[in-house]
């Protein structure tokens, strides 16, 4: 098979439900390698259970997922996730260092403790965040900024080649933003392939290069310049979007 | 000379069962953090309460009171109940609360209309299942202290075996998840350690009251430190301090259950960490506002 044909990520007719109201209708997306692509719809469009499903953590009422043409269960190991922010407990007893070390325990496997190396790992993921100087504080005494930092460095340590990222940029200041704008597009350089649900319309077109519109059906997906158009956002916000291109 | 005579009560007896309590302590202290964490206190309330019926059955069926089947019995029992919680939540529209309330009384009535089916018949051996519902440690033999020790040292070396997968599953379930943990199987580990905490504290503290030694203990350690290690080590240092002390108070003075006693000790270790804990506690709490607003009034006057 040609390299270039080869996808990163292919979803073929993926319908996903909970109790009997579908939350993914019948989605197909290509994603080719080093891409950075942002997954962009409306509240309830199945941006974060796509992710998820694409993660194998919930389970498709049909259609199938591969990774480099492999099911998700074989290529886990170069798959890196960064949650939602508020998914967690932000008041574990933990610091930042061992919340990060928490990327490498899929590596170690089961029963072997994270050591040296490990910390050496998480150490300079830290310093790519720029959080070197708060590897011993406390999880609870973080802003929202140095959290999602936080959760991007654990991802940084799983050394992948796809990343899934869930909202990295809810809630975050300017000065996270560019860091993090910066640090998605290193990540594509060393051909990466970064896929990001993200919600602000008006940097789309800055911070990516591919995109996905979607609401419980795929709109579109492509390049930003081909697809990002007032035309399939009217019909993925259903008109009520005044847009601003 | 008050304490001189509850010293000299120290005998051998009373020893085995300090023991026990402080080892039960010791194991529902430690595993109860994870509880308290998951924000699942109540879990052990419901694990507890729906253990009762399991006790009775195993005496209908044995016609024995050897203690090990009688835990067996109820772990059973609470085992089954915890399933029935998580199917409940799984495959209705029924919310966790919900269900915990449900399973719980349902549980415990069917204990006590057994219980009280068995003390009519009038079986010359049925005294002493009474101490499952309010706890007696006095009843507490060699046995059952070896039975806790190595039931609970189990336990707590398979918590400390899968430290890492149980810290992850309770801080972050769908990264660990996504990086190939299976949840489920973890969650029904951790799920039964704490049925094993349980059912060995039942015939000391009782159905009743046990929860509490799963959440005072390991809330009070919260207060003290931010670091997991050393939470779930001071959660069982506290345990076992709550319950030697109940235990001693309560087998001196006469017919006392112990169940009460221990929790009303570890309710006053609670306390006492909520007020006086450094950083997380309310004097503390209260020094730094005020330091706070002396700065800022500082600040303020001199413009």
């Amino acid at each position: 098979m040609q390299a270039a044909e080869q996808k990163a990520i292919q979803v073929t007719d993926l319908t996903v439900a909970y109790q009997d109201k579908p939350v993914l209708w019948d989605i197909d997306l290509d994603v080719p390698p080093g891409v950075l692509l942002a997954i962009v719809g409306p509240n309830g469009a199945g941006k974060t259970t796509l992710i998820k499903a694409v993660l194998g953590l919930v389970r498709p009422a049909a259609g199938n997922v591969l990774i480099y043409d492999k099911p998700y269960d074989a290529q886990r190991r170069i798959v890196g996730y960064v949650p939602q922010r508020g998914s967690v407990d932000w008041d574990f007893p933990t610091n930042v260092l061992d919340v990060v070390m928490m990327g490498r325990y899929g590596a170690l496997g089961w029963i072997r403790r994270p050591g040296k190396k490990e910390r050496e790992l998480a150490m300079q993921a830290l310093e790519k965040v720029g959080m070197e100087a708060y590897t011993t504080r406390q999880i609870s005494q973080l802003s929202g900024g140095q959290q999602q930092r936080v959760f991007l460095a654990r991802a940084l340590v799983q050394d992948a080649t796809v990343y899934l990222m869930d909202e990295p940029f809810q809630g975050v200041d300017a000065t996270t933003e560019r860091a993090i704008v910066t640090l998605l597009q290193e990540l594509r350089a060393d051909g990466k392939t970064v896929v990001v649900v993200h919600h602000d319309l008006q940097t789309v077109t800055d911070y990516f290069d591919w995109v996905m519109l979607l609401n419980i059906r795929r709109i579109a997906s492509g390049p930003v310049d081909e697809i990002f158009t007032s035309d399939n956002l009217r019909e993925t916000y259903g008109g009520r979007v005044a847009f601003m291109k | 000379m008050e304490n001189l005579s509850i010293l000299t009560h120290l005998d051998y007896t009373l020893m085995i069962v300090a023991i026990g309590a402080a080892l039960l302590g010791a194991v529902s202290g430690a595993l109860g953090s994870y509880a308290v964490l998951r924000r699942q206190s109540l879990l052990g309330d419901a694990i507890s309460h729906a253990a009762l019926p399991g006790i009775a059955i195993a005496f209908l069926l044995t016609g024995s009171k050897t203690p090990l089947i009688l835990v067996l019995g109820a772990a059973i029992a609470g085992w089954l109940g915890t399933l029935l919680i998580l199917s409940i939540v799984r495959l209705t529209r029924i919310k966790y609360d919900s269900a915990l309330g449900i399973v719980l009384s349902t549980f415990f009535g069917f204990g006590l209309v057994l219980h009280t089916l068995i003390q009519r018949t009038g079986n010359a051996n049925q005294a002493g299942l009474d101490t499952f519902l309010f706890g007696q440690a006095a009843t507490l033999l060699e046995r059952d202290v070896l039975t806790i020790g190595i039931l609970g040292g189990i336990a707590l070396t398979v918590m400390l075996i899968f430290w890492k997968e149980l810290k992850l599953l309770v801080f972050d379930e769908g990264f660990a998840a996504s990086i190939g943990f299976p949840i489920r199987t973890l969650d029904i580990l951790l799920t039964s350690l704490l049925v094993v905490a349980i059912v060995l504290g039942l015939q000391a503290v009782g159905a009743v009251l046990m929860s509490a030694m799963l959440v005072a203990p390991a809330v009070a350690a919260r207060q003290w430190t931010d670091r997991l290690r050393l939470m779930v080590f001071l959660a069982a240092c506290f345990g076992a301090l709550a319950g030697v002390s109940g235990t001693i108070i309560s087998s001196t003075a006469s017919r006392i259950p112990t169940g009460p006693t221990i929790v009303l000790c570890a309710t006053v270790v609670v306390g006492f960490s909520i007020v006086f804990a450094p950083n997380r506690g309310l004097v503390w709490d209260r020094i730094r506002q005020q330091r706070n607003r002396r700065n800022l009034k500082m600040e303020t006057s001199r413009y």
